[in-house]
């Protein structure tokens, strides 16, 4: 880019030494409201320690999930043996299980939420931005995956990859993109009437580069909204799941098996229920508060 | 000045959208443009002037090929642009640019001012690596009378005569010879209009740019036009140098046009006839039989419902009324 005149020489020189200051992004801006919201700030804390303790907290407990003790069989917290939480049927720690079961109810939450985020936002935005007949035919096709009866699928999903949960949610994750799509595709409705797009298509780009420069990240909004209201859905599912003996296989464990052993046995052995379902309850209540804090910081009516 | 070579001729421009398609009813035909035919000389600014929905900002958008005229050709330094496939017409996009009207809309508000101005590089010039695209990022800032400090800011950080410098200087990125501007200064304040304008005039001497100038203000347009061409439902009713249809508006339209302008002397305002328009604009979906205009037009008759007037040569420039000449010889009618 050398010119004629010595100024293009002193600003490619500039260009590479500019430290021009930094801008505050919409990102920024969103997370800075979202800090200010109290309850959305406790919510990350709890689900941050949650996570910690989930993942942490196994290497400092005297018993595995999956190791039984035969001396102490369906016992209550008994802090002597290093059962904090008691003992289950089997003679397992109960803590050591709650928190293998935290564990799997996240990760099969996040695997299925990301496989459902990822397929909603390329499939929505491509059926919203090409429109016509491929928009028609590409969500008539949400329709009828909406109209078959999930359970169905879930099935057959158990039947396909019964032994393994993560394997299991990433086709949970496939099932659960319709409602991501839909959201998608009515955004990039509006977002591509806007002038930028129009600009972006002056300035030469094609249709996948605009979708995914131009139109994806102004998605960002309603998809972390939706995504974060989508985890405690897939907890929940998991849980159904397992109750009904479709999801986490033995010695393996989630929150919704121990919960579904635990509620027969409520009145003889309480902690049995109280101890998963605490950890349950506040895994959904902080999702839903951090869903609602973003859906405030990130929502563009208020910019 | 007429020594200058046509660098884009438009040759029976039509333009049609069917809305309402569904199921089962027949779409409606809107005609948004009919039979547009002109041409632009190197280095002229052509100013498009009319109502809203006259179809001027379609017009803009079928010389560039954002969207695709049904019938008519787009030559564009002799080469017929509108039937280009997509690749060869991206090459062309370099030679042709555009400005917004709304300048927050039109800049993406998750990308950086840097960013923003730097995109039609990546397509455009892929053959420029990051510095030197930097380096020309900054050249056009400063030639737009942006900082260089500015260049990681966010568009909502700007104010509406700024975020429309951003989006200049994304025009004039690729160096283009012809940018299409879009209403470009409706959006700003009257005082920032101005600092536009000038901006505007200034890049076009400095970079020899052909400028299309749309708008509906007829004061802006003046300002910068070197030739004006008046719209009135998607057909041409008349073009002209800028000074002859100021001072000699031929067709009844224009006349109109022109002393809708306010006039800032009170004096001179109330001595004026008001020969303002009357009604709105006939739909454009069912426009009126023969000449468009008649349905508001003061001196129509008989023959202005039954035939479309032609465009006619004046000596001076175009115009589409049966009854023109007769008009001329009445002064302030």
């Amino acid at each position: 880019m050398a010119g004629i005149t010595g100024k293009d020489a002193v600003l490619s020189n500039y260009a590479v030494a500019l430290e021009a200051p930094k801008g505050r992004s919409l990102t920024q801006d969103a997370l800075r409201r979202l800090v200010a919201n109290k309850a959305a700030l406790v919510s990350i804390f709890i689900l941050l320690a949650i996570i910690l303790i989930a993942y942490i907290g196994p290497f400092f407990l005297p018993w595995e999930y999956d190791k039984i003790d035969w001396s102490s069989i369906r016992k209550p917290p008994d802090f002597e043996k290093g059962h904090y939480f008691g003992t289950d049927q089997n003679g397992r720690d109960l803590l050591a299980r709650t928190l293998q079961g935290t564990q799997m109810s996240l990760l099969v939450a996040g695997v299925a939420t990301g496989v459902s985020v990822i397929i909603g936002v390329v499939y929505g935005a491509i059926a919203g931005y090409f429109g016509g007949r491929l928009d028609a035919v590409m969500m008539r096709f949400v329709d009828i995956m909406y109209a078959l009866p999930y359970i169905l699928f879930v099935i057959i999903l158990v039947v396909i990859f019964g032994r393994s949960p993560v394997l299991l949610f990433v086709g949970i994750g496939c099932l659960e993109w319709l409602t991501m799509a839909r959201i998608v595709r009515g955004q990039t409705l509006s977002l591509k009437q806007r002038e930028f797009v129009e600009a972006a298509r002056a300035g030469g780009a094609g249709p996948f580069a605009i979708i995914f420069r131009h139109i994806v990240p102004n998605l960002t909004g309603p998809v972390v909204i939706y995504a974060t209201l989508t985890i405690p859905e897939i907890i929940i599912t998991e849980s159904f799941l397992s109750y009904l003996g479709l999801g986490v296989q033995e010695p393996q464990t989630s929150l919704g098996t121990l919960i579904s052993f635990g509620a027969p046995v409520a009145e003889a052995m309480p902690w049995m229920l109280i101890t998963p379902a605490i950890f349950l309850v506040a895994m959904l209540l902080c999702f839903s508060y951090l869903g609602d804090g973003l859906r405030d910081a990130l929502d563009p009516k208020d910019r | 000045m007429d020594n200058r070579p046509d660098i884009l001729r438009i040759e029976n421009l039509g333009k049609t959208f069917s809305i309402g398609a569904a199921l089962f009813s027949r779409p409606l035909t809107l005609t948004a443009l009919q039979d547009i035919s002109f041409t632009i000389r190197q280095g002229e600014t052509l100013g498009i002037v009319g109502e809203s929905g006259c179809g001027k900002s379609t017009l803009g958008r079928c010389i560039l090929q954002l969207l695709t005229p049904d019938s008519g050709r787009v030559l564009w330094m002799g080469e017929d642009i509108a039937s280009l496939p997509k690749e060869e017409m991206r090459k062309r996009r370099r030679d042709l640019q555009i400005i917004f009207q709304d300048p927050l809309a039109s800049l993406n508000p998750r990308m950086t001012v840097g960013e923003i101005i730097a995109d039609p590089l990546r397509t455009l010039m892929p053959e420029l690596d990051a510095v030197a695209r930097r380096a020309k990022v900054l050249k056009t800032m400063e030639a737009v009378g942006l900082l260089p400090e500015m260049i990681n800011r966010y568009p909502h950080e700007f104010s509406g005569g700024q975020a429309q410098r951003i989006g200049i200087a994304r025009a004039l990125i690729t160096d283009p010879k012809l940018i299409v501007c879009d209403e470009p200064v409706s959006a700003l304040d009257v005082s920032i209009q101005a600092q536009i304008l000038n901006l505007l005039a200034d890049l076009k001497d400095e970079f020899g740019l052909t400028l299309i100038f749309i708008s509906h203000n007829l004061s802006v347009v003046r300002h910068v036009s070197d030739r004006i061409l008046v719209l009135y439902l998607g057909r041409m009713v008349e073009l002209a140098e800028g000074d002859d249809l100021y001072e000699a508006p031929k067709h009844p339209y224009t006349r109109a046009l022109l002393t809708a302008v306010p006039i800032p002397d009170p004096i001179r305002a109330r001595q004026r006839t008001i020969d303002g328009l009357e009604g709105e604009i006939p739909s454009p979906i069912n426009p009126p039989s023969g000449c468009t205009f008649r349905t508001r037009c003061r001196f129509a008759i008989g023959l202005c419902a039954e035939e479309r007037p032609p465009l006619e040569n004046t000596g001076h420039g175009l115009v589409a009324c049966h009854r023109w000449k007769e008009l001329e010889l009445q002064p302030g009618a």
